[in-house]
């Protein structure tokens, strides 16, 4: 039952063969028996769990129902859930009940969706590995030695041990496709604007964006589905109309061009996942698109700008962290420089504090224009590259990440090696194009992604090539050992 | 090359208000210097004619009407908070004097 | 060493829209404190600013007002800092692309000199909260009920040389601001506040001296009391051979002094960046003609127009113009009587406004209403009665005793015109004091005021002196 897809649950809640209690009641035991092994949820929400099945039942009973009706899921902790702990992955939060409810969760929860909890992450969603997490690194079901990835490596790890259906992700310079890609998933990161911002915490407000993480192409288009639209709370998010993701799934790939950039193939790809993206090119022209060799010659800038960016960004937003309003407040405070230093300098992780400082660095005085203003500069370069690689491919293919997942432990000492992970990631970002990574193969066991990445709002476009490949694949239908 | 020194990140720190324990900041600046000099790759290219790209999007900003829909939720707020008193936020004594910014 | 002062001047103006600049919580003022911060005006987490358009609206009226150019496109940055009534840890303001840019009032001095202030830029922001000082056991305590209300902040050039000249930019653009019914200026609840940056230079220099910034100044007479002690401040340091220190100053009203709050050196770095949650504000031709086509006469305009139309001097039509119920009295008054524009001016700026300020009441309360000053003129105008009698009627219809006639009626205080009773009086007058025209007739003719005054004082103020005068001169000289 608990490897079905989202579409035969809702058929059989619908013909009334499981109920929603039950559905859930597998999921939540599945949790309970496995979850030690990952450490994938920071809260549980068993109790409301079971509340909001019953109501699905009450609703499939009345037919009030959507396609999501009834189905669980797990968000990444950085969602604000009303009366539910959301902690960032931080001390400073872990005392956080939100006292409203995001945007994207409310729709979800209105589409009848059942939440069994929320998913551990790299503190503030700052990292590529999970290992930032005041509550603990997540193991990868793959391989328990290794990382699942990051930030979203909770959701990646609950989903591949099939812990919950779906889970929420987001996304600011890689963190729903490089854990989708650690943990065999298919995750999309939306065109910027097109799921509401508003209650996701921010950590670069001009490059996250939330998403799906599934075990199929269909299962996110789904939930993308009823993810995305317009938001009046947010003035970023975008009022072009939602499409039925669902329904271009079946859409031959005759004719799509696709754009291979020259500069992804480079000397960080290891030969393990190179193979493996070959593999897929064949597979995509057996399916009838065409492949064509692109340039995007400021790629190698992505990463340096990014790393100017979101710090950047990331110094202001987490400023409102200072243990007057909310949140931790170090003990008997000297004086009010004290009781923000210490607060902060208590509650954040090293990371954190990190980017905080780079951030700080690089937007003061005398500084701005060489740093912030120049990275500023470099990323309307990137956005240039890929407006003119869309007037020749429908869309670009890449490796997701240089190597698979990595052991855990092994580069949490050095952050530039940690950082090389988002190399081909981070530009869909700065660009704030739709990208989504999708399962390729193994190579000593582990995982593969492959990228995509598309003109703004062409998701459906993602979603259907890779819903194509998964027609003539099945690596997406591996299930990990031990789960 | 930047190099930042023990100096330089207590300044930071405290522009950012971390604390930073002193056996710490030796590390932090190796890691920032490291950092600052795998971004001055951006320097590699000429931008003199570039404009800066702050949004992804290229489009004006949504405006509001001016209505008022909040209510008063100062008591769920404030159960948030770590000390509050007659519905203020209570802080150590602000010894600066009376600003309005 | 002769000095002078170069000051210029950043006005706070909080816009009176409903709802918050980047919130839907309300800006009433005086509410229980925190009950109108939500979740936004908190800075908590996950939330996101929206901006309110009326607060756009009233930005590009007062830039078309102050004859700014509205930038088609602004920008909204963070200026970053640590303080607890800034609950995100930065103000949502206006840096390198402000909404309105250049600009410039016209002030008129008692003298009744005219001139031009140049304005920089005019930017959106949103104020911060309140630290309340009192003892909450040794804390602070806080309320976030203003953070986020719109405010204008409205940048000078450093175009004015005293204090004088400071304060009569401030109330025109006080003045302003209340024509366009973009803010109720109170500053007392602190809707009207301003920073003054002060310097002073040897006479003749064109560098500009170091500047200090006052802050905390919450009234007209403050600025004056403030810029003149700071005035004093930096030109004894001068003269001992010191340097002045570029550093924010807070004045004290209690002790009538500035004193420093921090200097340059420990001044913040405000690490300012566009706010990546906003979008430019686009604004486009077909927008600002709206709002030019609803705006209301100038105070500017207004005072063109009462010279040009009334004949009234600079001074009493800039006084009128600034002053939207004093305006108003006035136009009310000149409907009833026509040709006596000058009159009625010079009545409004003397009895009427000193009464006003005596009872401390608004123009619209005052008792005495146009129709009423409109006939008390006329009746002076037809010699019924003199200027000086029109006091006593005047002060009459503020104790609401009647209407004018009647008033005039009842006291007895109709001009006696009739040349044979005056002769009649004079002729007394005469008789009883020959000393005085022994004087007259040798010379001293200043002494007919003597008489003047004796026979004022025997018709208690009722005869003409003109008429009076004339009889007098003829009689004397006899």
């Amino acid at each position: 039952m608990h490897t079905k897809s989202i579409k035969e649950l809702s058929k059989l809640l619908h013909k009334k063969t499981i109920s929603c209690v039950e559905l859930t009641k597998i999921f939540l035991e599945r949790m309970e028996k496995y979850d030690s092994k990952l450490n994938s949820f920071i809260t549980v929400t068993d109790e409301l769990a079971l509340i909001q099945a019953k109501n699905a039942d009450k609703r499939i009973a009345e037919n009030k129902t959507t396609p999501l009706t009834g189905i669980p899921i797990a968000h990444k902790d950085l969602f604000c859930t009303k009366d539910i702990k959301t902690s960032c992955g931080s001390k400073i939060l872990d005392n956080f009940i939100s006292p409203y409810e995001a945007t994207m969760t409310n729709k979800l929860k209105q589409a009848g969706m059942i939440l069994l909890g929320k998913t551990n992450m790299d503190e503030f969603a700052m990292g590529s590995s999970n290992e930032n997490s005041f509550y603990g690194h997540v193991c990868n079901p793959w391989n328990l030695q290794n990382v699942p990835g990051g930030s979203s490596g909770g959701s990646a790890a609950a989903v591949a041990a099939y812990l919950t259906p779906v889970a929420t992700g987001t996304d600011t310079g890689g963190s729903i496709r490089q854990p989708a890609s650690y943990c065999n998933l298919t995750g999309i990161k939306p065109t910027y604007g097109r799921i509401s911002r508003f209650g996701m915490v921010a950590f670069a407000s001009s490059l996250d964006q939330a998403g799906p993480m599934a075990t199929s192409a269909e299962d996110a288009a789904i939930l993308l589905n009823h993810m995305s639209g317009f938001d009046v709370q947010d003035s970023t998010s975008m009022q072009e109309p939602v499409l039925d993701y669902t329904a271009t799934l079946n859409n031959s790939l005759k004719g799509v061009t696709i754009g291979l950039p020259k500069e992804y193939f480079d000397e960080n790809l290891t030969t393990g996942v190179a193979v493996k993206i070959d593999n897929v090119l064949t597979e995509l022209e057996r399916l009838g698109a065409k492949l064509k060799e692109i340039t995007l010659p400021h790629s190698k800038l992505s990463a340096p700008a990014y790393y100017i960016i979101a710090p950047a960004e990331c110094s202001s937003n987490l400023a409102r962290f200072d243990g007057v309003r909310y949140g931790y407040r170090c003990k008997n405070p000297l004086d009010l420089e004290d009781l923000y230093a210490r607060s902060r300098g208590e509650g954040f992780g090293d990371e954190v504090k990190r980017r905080i400082m780079v951030g700080t660095y690089a937007l003061s005085s005398g500084y701005y224009d060489a740093y912030y203003l120049k990275a500023q500069k470099i990323r309307r370069l990137i956005a240039d590259d890929f407006k003119r690689a869309y007037e020749d491919v429908d869309i670009i293919l890449s490796p997701t990440t240089p190597t698979p997942s990595f052991a855990i432990g092994n580069s949490s000492q050095t952050p530039i090696e940690m950082y090389l992970n988002d190399i081909y990631t981070i530009p869909a970002n700065l660009a704030g194009l739709p990208a989504l990574s999708m399962p390729a193969g193994f190579t000593e066991g582990l995982p593969i992604g492959v990228q995509l990445i598309g003109n703004y709002f062409k998701e459906a476009n993602l979603l259907n090539i890779a819903h194509q490949y998964q027609q003539v694949t099945d690596w997406h239908q591996q299930i990990p050992e031990g789960f | 090359m930047t190099t930042l020194s023990e100096q330089d990140i207590r300044k930071i720190a405290h522009l950012a208000r971390l604390q930073i324990p002193k056996d710490e900041l030796k590390v932090h600046g190796e890691n920032l210097t490291k950092i600052l000099n795998f971004v001055e790759a951006i320097n590699t290219v000429d931008t003199s004619d570039i404009k800066p790209m702050a949004h992804p999007q290229n489009l004006a900003q949504r405006l509001r009407e001016d209505e008022v829909i909040e209510t008063n939720q100062r008591e769920l707020f404030q159960k948030l908070a770590p000390l509050t008193e007659a519905g203020l936020y209570l802080v150590p004594k602000v010894i600066n004097n009376t600003e309005e910014e | 060493m002769e000095f002078e002062t170069v000051i210029g001047l950043e006005v706070h103006v909080q816009l009176a829209t409903k709802s918050k600049l980047f919130s839907a919580a309300a800006t009433t003022f005086g509410a229980e404190p925190n009950t109108q911060a939500c979740a936004i005006d908190l800075g908590m987490p996950g939330v996101l600013p929206v901006t309110n358009k009326e607060a756009i609206r009233m930005a590009v009226k007062l830039g078309l007002g102050i004859d700014g150019e509205i930038n088609y496109e602004s920008v909204f940055a963070r200026k970053n800092y640590f303080y607890p009534d800034l609950p995100k840890g930065y103000q949502i303001s206006q840096y390198e692309l402000p909404i309105v840019k250049g600009g410039h009032l016209d002030i008129y001095l008692e003298d009744g000199t005219k001139k031009t202030i140049g304005i920089t830029r005019a930017h959106l922001e949103e104020d911060a909260g309140k630290s309340l000082h009192e003892d909450f056991h040794g804390m602070t305590g806080i309320d976030l009920n203003r953070a986020s209300t719109p405010l204008v902040e409205v940048v000078s050039e450093p175009d004015m040389r005293s204090a004088e000249e400071a304060v009569a930019y401030l109330k025109t653009l006080h003045t302003l601001v209340r024509h366009l019914e973009i803010s109720d200026a109170n500053m007392q609840e602190g809707s009207f506040r301003c920073d003054a940056n002060v310097s002073v230079r040897p006479r003749g220099e064109t560098k500009l001296g170091t500047r200090t910034e006052i802050k905390n100044i919450n009234s007209f007479r403050f600025v004056e009391k403030a810029i003149n002690y700071e005035v004093e401040r930096q030109i004894n340091v001068l003269n001992n051979g010191d340097k002045i220190t570029q550093e924010t100053r807070l004045y004290d009203s209690e002790k009538n002094e500035t004193r420093s709050m921090r200097s340059k050196e420990e001044a913040e770095d405000y690490r300012y960046f566009p706010d990546p949650d906003l979008l430019p504000i686009i604004i486009d031709d077909l927008f600002i003609d709206a709002i030019r086509d609803t705006l209301p006469e100038l105070p500017q305009q207004k005072f063109q127009r009462f010279q040009q139309e009334y004949k009234l001097p600079a001074y009493e039509a800039n006084t009128l113009a600034n002053n939207i119920e004093l305006a108003k009295y006035f136009e009310d008054t000149v409907r009833h009587a026509k040709n006596s524009a000058k009159s009625i001016a010079n009545w409004m700026l003397g009895e009427l406004t000193a009464h006003i300020n005596r009872d401390n009441l608004e123009t619209i309360a005052c008792p005495v209403k146009p129709q009423h000053l409109a006939m008390l003129i006329k009746r002076i105008e037809d010699n019924t009665i003199s200027g000086k009698i029109a006091k006593t009627v005047f002060e009459a219809l503020w104790n609401k005793e009647g209407e004018v006639d009647e008033i005039i009626a009842n006291k007895g205080l109709k001009q006696i015109t009739d040349n044979t009773e005056i002769e009649k009086i004079i002729d007394t007058i005469i008789k009883n004091n020959p000393k005085q025209v022994e004087q007259f007739k040798t010379g001293n003719e200043k002494i007919i005021g003597y008489f003047i005054g004796q026979v004022m004082q025997t018709t208690q103020g009722k005869a003409n002196p003109k008429q009076v005068n004339d009889i007098l001169q003829t009689k004397l000289k006899d």
